[in-house]
């Protein structure tokens, strides 16, 4: 039913691109249910031909990716806009099922659950495989990149160095004498407080629930708490020089950012999309947050920087 | 839904241990009578001097004006504050027991000074006339007769701060607070409705011993609860409000 129902735009970026064929002499191929598909990616640079929307989420992260996709894109000869802000997950799938948008970033872990909501998968790798099976037809996952936005501990560049902290493993030994800053609801929940304690053995002195933000991240800085449950790309990572500890055991499961796009335009943004990925890194992540969160910096001109920096712009 | 909460009001799970409803319950009233105390010691002695000299009388007035200043955003200004100058958990308890105290001195400050301020100028004008010193009529006259509005004020503020002092929770302490915050974050429901519910328990609780000490210290003279101190005494069959 969906799948049938084609928005404004797409008709009119059709009728358009059908006109254009005409006009260059073209015969109609294909002439299925996909009217932009194969005829943009066979004629090349053409612009009318790949006007392709990349979407977002309402954070600044998802924000962020759709600006370093389209830029990327551009830079490829695609004519990509960006559509950025569009909602939470359960609108901007809707707007990509529909066709007004053909690129999202998503995250694996995030993303699957989503589509099952039983998913306990945690592996990168077969989480990536199981989410390939689970999208629904249409649309499909390209590589995903090393850049997790996921649950992470942090400490500060003191504690780690001091107490030589690289991995969660590590601080089995000295969590004892430490206060844990989290949201209240991580002492509970299973991936939390009770999954330290089964996955890593790790056991802090006493737990301090804070508002995730400025009090969690002041409260490590100030040496209130001495680990802090932050998102692995927050920029007051970057901003403070805070250290994630690697989660080995993948307790916090995997949320790879992977552009999610339509099957139509596959083809057309696929290898460009795949070098982004390899490039994008969640440390790189927090240092671009950082400037668009915290010095106010517009997310085009940051995700062109990022984009020349990495050759890719 | 009621089920669950008398559940959770009665499981003996509960209330044991750190995060039982008895510890938060204690650390709830101790912030309220650390707040009091404070808000008293700053708010009383100053309602009385505004009362008895006439001046400063704008310092009721801007301590009214503290009244709409919003808790929560200055709970968590003056954390982020003061986060990098105090040491250890009194970064999280002074924000939380500043906000309170400036919460609780408007009803104090206005319920002693309009105390004072009511009293009769005939009773102040006999007490000099009858060679008190200004310290005397305060003491001996003026305060007794400002008790029955610097009490109300007394307990208007402890219903406020009993109330609000769940927000201390907002910034990583105690009390009763927990359960609300908490069991929003973890979606259970009966934690947050009973955790209002002890607040509201634990506000009307702690305003009766007010009342008690209201009808104790208070001149009878002054109550409507008089009581003739001999049963001939026309005064018994006097109507009270009677106009003749």
């Amino acid at each position: 039913m969906s799948s049938t129902i084609h928005p404004r735009r797409r008709v009119r970026t059709a009728a358009l691109a059908l006109t254009m064929a005409g006009a260059l002499g073209l015969s109609a191929c294909g002439g299925g249910g996909d009217p932009l598909s194969s005829s943009s990616s066979s004629e090349g640079g053409d612009a009318a031909s790949g006007d392709i929307v990349v979407g977002s989420a309402d954070f600044s992260e998802s924000i962020l990716l759709a600006h370093i996709y389209a830029g990327a894109l551009k830079a490829d000869g695609v004519n990509a806009t960006t559509k950025t802000g569009i909602g939470s997950r359960e609108v901007y799938l809707k707007a990509l099922d529909e066709g007004s948008v053909d690129v999202l970033p998503e995250y694996t872990g995030g993303l699957a659950l989503y589509y099952d909501k039983e998913f306990a998968e945690t592996d990168p790798d077969k989480t990536y495989d199981a989410l390939a099976d689970l999208l629904p037809e249409g649309m499909s996952v390209l590589e995903k990149s090393a850049a997790e936005d996921k649950d992470s501990i942090v400490v500060t560049k003191e504690t780690a160095d001091s107490k030589s902290l690289t991995t969660m493993e590590d601080l089995s030994k000295v969590a004892g004498e430490m206060t844990l800053g989290a949201p209240s609801e991580f002492k509970t929940r299973s991936q939390g407080i009770p999954g330290l304690k089964e996955s890593y053995g790790i056991e802090f002195k006493s737990f301090r629930p804070l508002k995730p933000g400025q009090a969690t991240n002041g409260a490590l800085k100030n040496g209130q708490i001495q680990a802090a449950n932050i998102f692995s790309t927050d920029p007051a990572i970057a901003d403070n020089g805070f250290v994630v500890l690697e989660d080995t055991k993948k307790l916090f499961g995997s949320q790879n950012v992977v552009p999610l796009v339509r099957d139509d335009v596959k083809e057309q943004v696929a290898e460009t999309l795949d070098e982004v990925s390899t490039k994008l890194t969640t440390d790189k992540l927090s240092q671009m947050l950082k400037r668009t969160d915290i010095d106010k910096e517009d997310p085009d001109k940051v995700a062109a920087d990022f984009l020349k920096e990495e050759g890719l712009g | 839904m009621i089920g669950s909460i008398i559940d959770w009001l009665t499981s003996s799970a509960s209330w044991s241990g750190a995060d039982g409803i008895l510890a938060r319950l204690l650390e709830h009233i101790g912030y309220t009578l650390l707040v009091l105390v404070i808000a008293a010691v700053i708010a009383i002695p100053l309602g009385l001097w505004i009362g008895h000299t006439g001046r400063g009388r704008w310092l009721v007035t801007a301590a009214n004006a503290l009244r709409a200043v919003p808790t929560l955003g200055l709970l968590f200004a003056l954390t982020l504050v003061l986060l990098p100058v105090l040491p250890g958990d009194t970064a999280f308890l002074v924000p939380s027991v500043i906000v309170l105290v400036l919460l609780a001195i408007p009803a104090i400050l206005s319920g002693t000074y309009a105390g004072v301020e009511a009293v009769d100028p005939a009773a102040r004008d006999a007490a000099r006339g009858i060679g008190m010193t200004g310290v005397q009529v305060l003491v001996k006259v003026e305060l007794p007769i400002a008790l029955p509005l610097l009490i109300s004020g007394l307990r208007a503020a402890v219903l406020q701060v009993v109330a609000t002092a769940t927000v201390a929770a907002y910034v990583g302490l105690g009390g009763l607070g927990r359960f609300l915050i908490d069991g929003l974050a973890t979606q259970d429901y009966a934690s947050t409705a009973g955790g209002a519910l002890l607040v509201a328990v634990l506000a009307l609780a702690l305003d009766a011993p007010f009342a008690l000490l209201e009808r104790l210290v208070v001149s009878p003279g002054l109550t409507g609860r008089t009581r003739p101190l001999r049963p001939s005494e026309p005064n018994r069959t006097a109507p009270a409000g009677g106009s003749t």
